[in-house]
């Protein structure tokens, strides 16, 4: 089948293998190659960087900053202690990619922290992981001590004077903590609450010092990179949207799961691969990108291919890739009272207008949805969530104000019918 | 620092490069709408309410922590600006009570102000407010935590000026409370500045609750009548009664912050203990009389004894006029006999001074200094501010020394610390002294000859001669010590070798001023010659005939309280002045009601030698007088020359001359001649260690009821190091027989493993203690 045509997969590819999270499988695979190849020749960090900002590799975390770009902004010669972290701190609604990384990958993830601690000049590394999934956590332990052992974590690596330590950090389960800022606060033992930026991590990161941040799909992605160019990596996907990119797909789909395709691939496609909708209902909207991302109406997705910039062009985000499909029988009251429901109970409370009006938001969502609302609540709904977007420390914020401003842009006539009839149109 | 071209609301402006928006809005007199803003704490930037526009910025930006660039064109009035002020403003205000008509911060609210201007009429929100539980924070600060706008001031007043997080946000969203932790309560020096830090009611001062509204109240300005740093206070006055104490900003003294003694003490001015009428004892009987019949009375009683069987003892905590008419009519009366220095016991440098004792330098300086040590001070209850200029000092990576007989927390990071019996304090100190000759090749001074160098003496001799800014401080334990001239010696030979500054940290109010309008028997105002006399300790010693007590509580005030009771009470004649009744009612033979500071003008000289002024803030309760004019009187009566003023200033003149200011600088000197060496002798059997509890300095703060409820003003114990607990045979928190000179006293034992392990500390100043004897020197201690 030619939609299904397999493609270079850069993260997912040992799923295919019997033990995927070994050393040995992955060192088998030509695991640690591009590591050895930049330690032992010393590989110059700008060319690194130069190969990242051709690969046109975009965060994975969600906002999808260029890679190469952010590690540029890093200190290089900053004297003392720098830090690499990497956010597996995965607790978007619909997002379920990272934790397959450190499930199946873990090495990789690994070799790419440890290429960016040589080009970063970090001596020591951080994986921050999500704290409901502690069995992963134990996975990459694992994988730790192996690597550690097998010397491609320590000291002098390679017989270098490369040195680069790596620990694991188990989150508690706060959302707020994959905020990069919050999740540094974390690290330190701190409450996990953002911090108002400038200074930027770059500059003034964990313990103070300049630090680097990336999502794991992003750190994993860097061995690849290494080994093939950058060149090869940006042709996997389309221009200024390098490489695959893994997409949750989940919600009334028959296949339900990960899938890594081209970034560029047709949405279409994307669905089909996970099975179509279920029952073989009609489609009816799709979240691109994790519960933070606006929704946008199935009909408008069916038209967009799945990269940073068609998402963007169509309203909404490609964010961390975590699709989520709902089909006709949804009520999108109901679906947004839940998401409410999320970043009210996630609010880190540290700022006035998100502490607020995320529980405001939510409180107003539920009555409507429980045949008490008002006329005049879907234009408050509006202005509340307004008054949030823009004004808050961190993007959680805007992350609770978009999903209900679009819902009421694409879904308003469900809302007002609610609020007439007491009861929900589907 | 490169200068930046910026504007704000089109108003061109040249700031500093690292300066925020909200810094460059100050200087041009532009207000931006804030809440947890605070130019002393850190930015927090969680209120929002600051946000303004900045062109070419995608959203608004808060002015408080945003820095200016080159260019930048910022709008803090543009409708972009407004709409988000006004949309933070509604996001405070939905879960906030609207109970303003029975908020104790009404009046006075930054919410209510700012939502005068930034707040709807009416609210859309619907929903159920929320409700948090209340918190006990402790007797001085009132808690309605449902107001709370967690704009997190007290939580970073706590952890950056304080230097104790006592309060945390705990909770996330809606649920993030302010709290205490694990219901202990918040036992800060410098708790009550959380209440004018909080911007709404949900910190409000527990005993100024529900007794006045702001309005009503008529802001007066003063000086504290407490420590030697003489805070600027606003006194809040409703009906000719002092309502509360606020701080009145003063960046070089007390900044915008107030010790709890200096902001409650202000009830102790409104107790039923005051005394009002003058009174006469006749037969053992006590006689209301009137103000003429009783100081005739007196007159006629000390124009028949002779001066020099007379005493005349004041505490440092009067005004500088009254202590000068005082040595003034002792002088008069041509007796030197006059003295204020009541807790000293070492009066050997008043022949070697050479002027008065002070702090060295402005207090502002203490806030950046690199290197100090200090000797022999309960920093944190001795100085609370101090302290906190101290500590702020510690912050910006400056290194502290202590050299003490008991230690308690200072809250900062301390580089080097000896904690030794009181008898090895001046040891400790010539180690110090002995290693820095060593350190700088310099010989070593005759009176440290006996030092000996360790590590610590070397760590820190090694700090103290770094760095570029340093100091020397004694403390008032140091003042207080047997061997006060040794230690000051020392401590200026460490000084001199360091290339620090030295300086003095004076014990009262007015203990600069005290020495400076001659209240002493060595010399007459700034430092002239005039009749000689005894000192406190020769006053006290030895009963002289009789006694004018001035302000002072004698059980309490002084070094030996149980010498000075039996001279007092051996006395023909004893007059005591005082706003209070107290104990004086069994030993005086006549009171004489005068004005605690807020009835009276006067002068309060702080310990750097700013000379500072105030007014009365009430009128005199009943018949009580201000004390210049009960002396001034008696001072006619007595037929003296020169009492004739007619008002403070007038006294302060005489005093000091047509230039205070400069005059008391003049005077002021802490180099002294040479000291003959006396070397530490090794004191057998246990040493008693006795500091005055912080809320047991003077009268009023005594009478403070919200003040002795605090923690620091628990009864005393006997603090012990462990290995001394058990040697004794005692039981940790069992009960312990402590004897001095006098009779035995029960303590209740309690464990201090910081302390010297043969020593026994027991606070003085307090009535519970005051039976023991005096402040240092062998103590026995044994089982109940």
């Amino acid at each position: 089948m030619s939609l299904l045509k397999p493609t270079p997969q850069v993260c997912s590819w040992t799923q295919a293998l019997d033990h995927p999270a070994s050393l040995a499988t992955y060192v088998a695979n030509g695991g640690y190659q591009a590591l050895r190849r930049v330690v032992t020749e010393q590989m110059p960090a700008d060319v690194i960087i130069g190969e990242l900002k051709t690969s046109a590799l975009r965060g994975r975390g969600g906002a999808g900053f260029p890679t190469g770009l952010k590690w540029s902004f890093m200190p290089r010669a900053f004297p003392g202690d720098k830090y690499i972290v990497c956010n597996s701190d995965e607790g978007e609604p619909g997002t379920f990619k990272d934790r397959d990384i450190l499930r199946y990958n873990p090495h990789q993830l690994i070799e790419g922290m440890a290429i960016a601690g040589y080009v970063l000049g970090a001596r020591v590394g951080y994986n921050y992981i999500h704290g409901e999934i502690f069995e992963i956590y134990e996975i990459f332990e694992r994988a730790l001590k192996e690597a550690r052992e097998a010397g491609y974590l320590g000291d002098q690596l390679f017989g270098t004077d490369f040195c680069f330590q790596l620990h694991a950090h188990h989150g508690y389960g706060a959302y707020i903590c994959g905020e990069e800022t919050a999740l540094l606060e974390s690290i330190e033992g701190k409450k996990g609450q953002p911090r108002f930026k400038p200074p930027f991590p770059a500059s003034f990161g964990l313990y103070g010092k300049p630090t680097t941040i990336n999502n794991t799909e992003t750190l994993a992605s860097v061995p690849w990179i290494v080994q093939h160019g950058g060149q090869a990596f940006l042709e996997l996907g389309k221009p200024n949207n390098g490489g695959p990119k893994l997409f949750s797909v989940s919600g009334h789909v028959n296949k339900p799961g990960n899938y890594e395709v081209p970034l560029g691939t047709p949405f279409s496609e994307l669905l089909q691969m996970a099975g179509g909708v279920r029952n073989g209902h009609k489609l009816k909207a799709v979240i691109p990108g994790g519960s933070s991302a606006p929704v946008l109406p199935g009909a408008i997705m069916m038209d967009c291919t799945m990269d940073f910039d068609s998402i963007a062009k169509a309203g909404s985000m490609l964010g961390s890739g975590a699709v989520i499909v709902m089909d006709e029988t949804v009520c999108m009251v109901r679906a947004l009272e839940r998401l409410s429901y999320f970043y009210h109970e996630e609010s880190c409370g540290q700022c006035t207008p998100c502490r607020e009006g995320t529980g405001w938001m939510y409180r107003i969502i539920h009555r409507i949805e429980h045949g008490q609302g008002r006329t005049e609540d879907l234009e408050l709904l509006n202005s509340v969530a307004g008054h949030i977007g823009g004004h808050t420390i961190c993007a959680l914020g805007d992350a609770a104000a978009m999903p209900v401003q679009s819902f009421l842009k694409h879904f308003g006539d469900e809302f007002a019918y609610h609020v007439e009839h007491k009861r929900c149109m589907v | 620092m490169a200068t930046l071209n910026i504007e704000i609301d089109g108003k061109p402006l040249q700031v500093e490069s690292g300066d925020t928006i909200m810094d460059a809005a100050n200087q041009a007199g532009i207000t931006i709408p804030h809440f947890c803003y605070h130019k002393k704490l850190s930015i927090a930037a969680n209120c929002r309410m600051c946000l303004v526009q900045v062109e070419k910025a995608p959203k608004p930006l808060p002015a408080c922590a945003t820095p200016v660039t080159d260019g930048m064109k910022v709008h803090t009035r543009s409708e972009y600006a407004i709409n988000a002020q006004k949309a933070v403003m509604e996001f405070l205000l939905i879960n906030h009570p609207l109970d303003c008509p029975i908020c104790d911060q009404g009046g006075e609210c930054t919410l209510q102000d700012l939502a005068v201007g930034y707040g709807g009429s009416a609210s859309r929100y619907q929903e159920i407010k929320r409700v948090v539980r209340e918190k006990n924070l402790g007797p001085l600060i009132a808690t309605d935590m449902t107001r709370c706008i967690h704009c997190s001031r007290c939580v970073r007043f706590g952890q950056e000026i304080a230097g104790v997080m006592e309060l945390g946000m705990a909770g996330r969203g809606e649920h993030t409370e302010v709290m205490p932790f694990l219901e202990s309560q918040v036992a800060s020096e410098l708790s009550g500045n959380v209440i004018d830090l909080c911007p709404v009611g949900a910190l409000t001062s527990k005993p100024f609750r529900y007794t006045a509204r702001t309005w009503e109240l008529s802001r007066r300005p003063s000086i504290s009548p407490h420590d030697s740093l003489g805070s600027n206070l606003e006194v809040h006055v409703k009906d000719n009664k002092v309502m509360r104490v606020l701080p009145r900003e003063n960046e070089d003294v007390n900044e915008c912050w107030l010790a709890d003694r200096d902001r409650f003490s202000y009830e102790g001015l409104n107790t039923a203990e005051r005394l009002t009428q003058p009174m006469i004892k006749q037969g053992g009987q006590w006689v209301e009389t009137t103000w003429q019949a009783a100081l005739e009375h007196v007159a006629d009683k000390l124009k028949a004894i002779p001066a020099d069987r007379i005493g005349a003892l004041s505490t440092p905590y009067r005004p500088a006029e009254e202590l000068f008419l005082l040595q003034k009519l002792m002088r008069g009366l041509g007796s030197g006999n006059v003295d204020h220095r009541l807790r000293q016991s070492d009066f050997s440098l008043d022949d070697k001074a050479h002027g008065g004792f002070w702090l060295g330098m402005p207090v502002t300086y203490m806030s950046r200094l690199n290197r100090m040590l200090v000797v022999g001070s309960n920093l944190r209850k001795d100085h609370p501010l101090m302290a906190h200029r101290i500590r702020e000092s510690v912050r910006w990576y400056g290194e502290l020394n202590l050299i003490n007989a008991a230690e308690d927390e200072f809250l900062g990071k301390v580089h080097a610390k000896r904690i030794v019996a009181p008898s090895q304090l001046a040891a400790a100190l010539a180690g110090v002294c002995v290693a820095l000759a060593g350190l700088k090749n310099l010989p070593v001074p005759a009176i440290a000859a006996h030092g000996v160098v360790d590590d610590t003496a070397r760590k820190m001799a090694e700090s103290i001669s770094g760095g570029e800014t340093r100091a020397v401080f004694l403390g008032n334990m140091a003042q207080h010590h047997p061997t006060y001239a040794q230690i000051h010696a020392l401590a200026q030979e460490v000084a001199r070798l360091a290339g620090a500054s030295f300086g003095v940290l004076g014990e009262a109010a007015n203990s600069v001023g005290a020495m400076a309008v001659g209240a002493v028997p060595h010399h007459g105002p700034l430092g002239q010659a005039a009749i000689k006399g005894l000192n406190a300790q020769q006053m006290l010693a030895q009963p002289l005939s009789a006694y004018l007590l001035l302000g002072v509580e004698t059980e309490l005030d002084t070094h030996d309280p149980v010498s000075a009771m039996a001279s007092i009470n051996a006395a023909d004649f004893v007059v005591v002045m005082s706003p209070y009744k107290g104990k004086s009612l069994d030993y005086a033979d006549v009171l004489l009601p005068i004005a605690p500071w807020t009835e009276t003008s006067g002068t309060f000289i702080n310990t750097e030698g700013r000379v500072q002024s105030f007014s009365a803030v009430v009128k005199p309760l009943g018949e009580t007088r201000p004390a210049w004019k009960v002396l001034r009187v008696l001072g006619n009566f007595l037929g003296l020359a020169g009492f004739d003023h007619n008002d403070t200033q007038d006294v302060l003149r005489d005093a000091l001359g047509d230039t205070p200011i400069g005059n008391v600088q003049a005077y002021l000197n802490n180099e002294i001649g040479d000291v003959s060496v006396m070397p530490p002798r090794l004191q057998e059997g246990l040493e008693r260690v006795a500091e005055v509890p912080i809320y047991q300095t003077d009268a009023v703060v005594r009478r403070s009821p919200s003040l002795q409820m605090t923690q620091d003003a628990a009864l005393p114990v006997a603090r012990m190091h462990s290995k001394l607990i058990a040697k004794l045979g005692l039981a940790e928190n069992g009960r312990v027989s402590v004897r001095q000179t006098a009779s035995a006293l029960t303590l209740k034992v309690q464990r201090d493993d910081l302390l010297p392990d043969n020593c026994v500390r027991i606070p003085s100043g307090h009535p519970l203690t005051a039976g023991l004897g005096p402040m240092f020197g062998p103590i026995t201690a044994e089982p109940v």
